[in-house]
């Protein structure tokens, strides 16, 4: 895999390219981040078929709070890599759910652990905690000891 | 006619499946809209489980962290505890010893069949075939006694330590697992020759739940469910750890992507992995150790602590900071039995992980349930579910 190839095709859209622990991974502008993964995908060389999964971590000391690391593996050529990109609090980041859809679920959980919001996604609510549930759990600010109480459930449907 | 079929037009009506209900595997929940028997639309809710797996581990010692990963999927639990394991590991870039690797792809092997055994006997099962269960049970509870045995649990077990394995095999170990498989091979004889020409199971499940291998890549789909729609992808050979690339053994790749094809994925998987187990056990050395001697992560031999102050810190300090993995982070992927379990891992340095994101694999998968459903009738939907095989505890973490 040629990540050069990536910095010719987006000159302003990487940050930085690099390998971590046998890893690869790239840092995204969060401007540039759904033609990047368009890329990867659709680029014949990379053929990174699958998104395994979108991770959020919360930095919440730093400025660009939240970091989210999009999983990517090609099954045609057996290699993995990692796209990075740094979200502020209150951006809005473009979803992915038209290029993968495994991105659909995954974002939904990110909105729900996190409260990132993600433009143009198709179904965007709680998916893991109930509907009425206050903040955002995994958040590095939000108590461990919160309790919140179970609303009851309204009719069906 | 058209007028008589105007007054026949039945309401739509609702149907809500779960989260309480014996075939919905755990606590999930579908909310249905029907034309009769046919689904129309369906919705699926799920978290009914969610007890923040990510949150505890992050006020967690590494250590400590394991016992929760036996219950992410609790009819495997050793994979868990062998995913979690492997990404600390690589997070520490540590190697484990040779004989630790081994025992690793014995017990998850044997997680492997089990988790097999569980998901095609309910699956069966909920289509009205009894008889499977019991024959896949009793063998179920012949491996559950060896893993008894071996680690004082049935399905909490929390085998795995960073860095190596609790303890060594017991003596006798090696002939109860061929007994076992014994046992297990001729159980697979009996269940096929029950289901390969009933009638009734070849309707239930040929092209029900059928899903092209574009549409599963796209919905991240990994494992059995996967490679039953002839995507040739197994992470034991595509990435292999653990030496599985010496054994001698084969993906089994299915064709068509229907809940016919899962079902037999998984029969052909459990003689494989028992290829594996039997191949593994001729590699067992009792005299080699199966702890790392790395002491950032392995506590020091009692002795030792007993008569040296640096021994009694050390011990001390591991026990009491945690291990304290260099900062960083790390994606670490392990094929379980339903596809790749995958865990990202943060570390700031301190003896808490910053950051513990599980991928569990039937998360992607339980995506496409409802769309699958859709079109079927309410009984292909309690097939197709058993076919995925959705573990709650894993999917809500």
């Amino acid at each position: 895999m040629n990540l050069e190839l990536l910095k010719e095709k987006f000159p302003n859209g990487i940050l930085e390219l690099g390998v971590d622990k046998g890893q690869n991974y790239v840092k995204v502008n969060l401007a540039q981040l759904h033609d990047v993964v368009k890329f990867c995908k659709e680029e014949n060389s990379f053929n990174l078929n699958v998104l395994m999964d979108i991770v959020a971590v919360d930095y919440h000391t730093q400025e660009a709070r939240f970091e989210l690391i999009y999983i990517i593996y090609s099954i045609p050529l057996r290699h993995r890599l990692r796209l990075k990109v740094r979200v502020k609090d209150g951006e809005s980041v473009p979803t992915c759910s038209d290029i993968y859809k495994s991105a659909d679920w995954a974002e939904r959980e990110i909105f729900d652990m996190f409260g990132i919001q993600f433009n143009k996604h198709p179904n965007l609510k709680r998916i893991l905690m109930f509907e009425g549930f206050e903040g955002h759990p995994l958040r590095k600010d939000y108590p461990t000891k919160r309790r919140q109480k179970i609303p009851v459930m309204k009719e069906v449907p | 006619m058209t007028e008589i079929k105007d007054h026949l037009k039945a309401e739509r009506t609702y149907l809500n499946l779960g989260p309480s209900h014996p075939a919905m595997h755990g606590t999930l929940r579908l909310l249905c809209e029907l034309d009769g028997e046919t689904i129309v639309k369906a919705e699926p809710e799920f978290g009914y489980l969610h007890r923040g797996f990510e949150k505890h581990c992050e006020n967690s010692t590494y250590t400590q962290c394991i016992p929760y990963t036996d219950r992410l999927n609790y009819v495997s639990a050793m994979m868990n505890n062998v995913g979690f394991c492997k990404a600390v590991e690589d997070l520490l870039e540590i190697q484990i010893p040779e004989q630790a690797q081994v025992i690793r792809v014995i017990v998850c092997e044997i997680n492997r069949i089990i988790d097999h055994l569980v998901c095609t006997s309910t699956n069966i099962l909920d289509m009205g075939a009894l008889t499977n269960f019991w024959y896949y049970f009793n063998v179920r509870e012949k491996f559950y006694n060896v893993i008894e045995k071996l680690c004082g649990a049935r399905l909490t077990t929390a085998y795995t330590r960073i860095g190596g394995i609790t303890k060594p095999l017991y003596d006798g170990f090696e002939a109860e697992v061929k007994d076992c498989i014994r046992d297990l091979v001729k159980a697979i004889d009996d269940v096929e020759g029950l289901i390969n020409h009933n009638r009734i199971f070849l309707k239930r499940t040929v092209g029900i739940g059928k899903i092209s291998a574009e549409e599963a890549i796209s919905y991240g789909f990994t494992g059995p469910c996967l490679r039953a729609c002839g995507v040739d992808f197994d992470l034991r050979k595509d990435q292999p750890y653990y030496d599985y690339e010496q054994y001698d053994w084969q993906v089994v790749v299915g064709e068509n992507g229907d809940t016919y094809d899962r079902v037999l994925v998984r029969f052909y998987e459990m003689r494989e992995s028992s290829k594996i187990i039997l191949q593994a056990m001729k590699r067992i050395d009792r005299q080699a150790p199966v702890m790392t001697s790395d002491r950032r992560v392995a506590l020091p031999p009692k002795k030792e602590v007993y008569t040296s102050i640096e021994s009694l810190m050390n011990h001390f300090k591991l026990i009491y900071e945690g291990i304290r993995p260099p900062a960083g982070e790390t994606y670490s992927a392990t094929e379980a039995a339903n596809g790749e379990l995958g865990f990202f891992i943060v570390s700031d340095g301190t003896g808490t992980p910053y950051r513990v994101k599980c991928r569990p694999p039937c998360f992607p998968i339980y995506q496409a349930y409802a769309p699958m459903c859709e079109g079927g009738l309410i009984g292909d939907a309690i097939a197709i579910l058993g076919g995925l095989n959705i573990v709650a505890g894993e999917l809500d973490r």
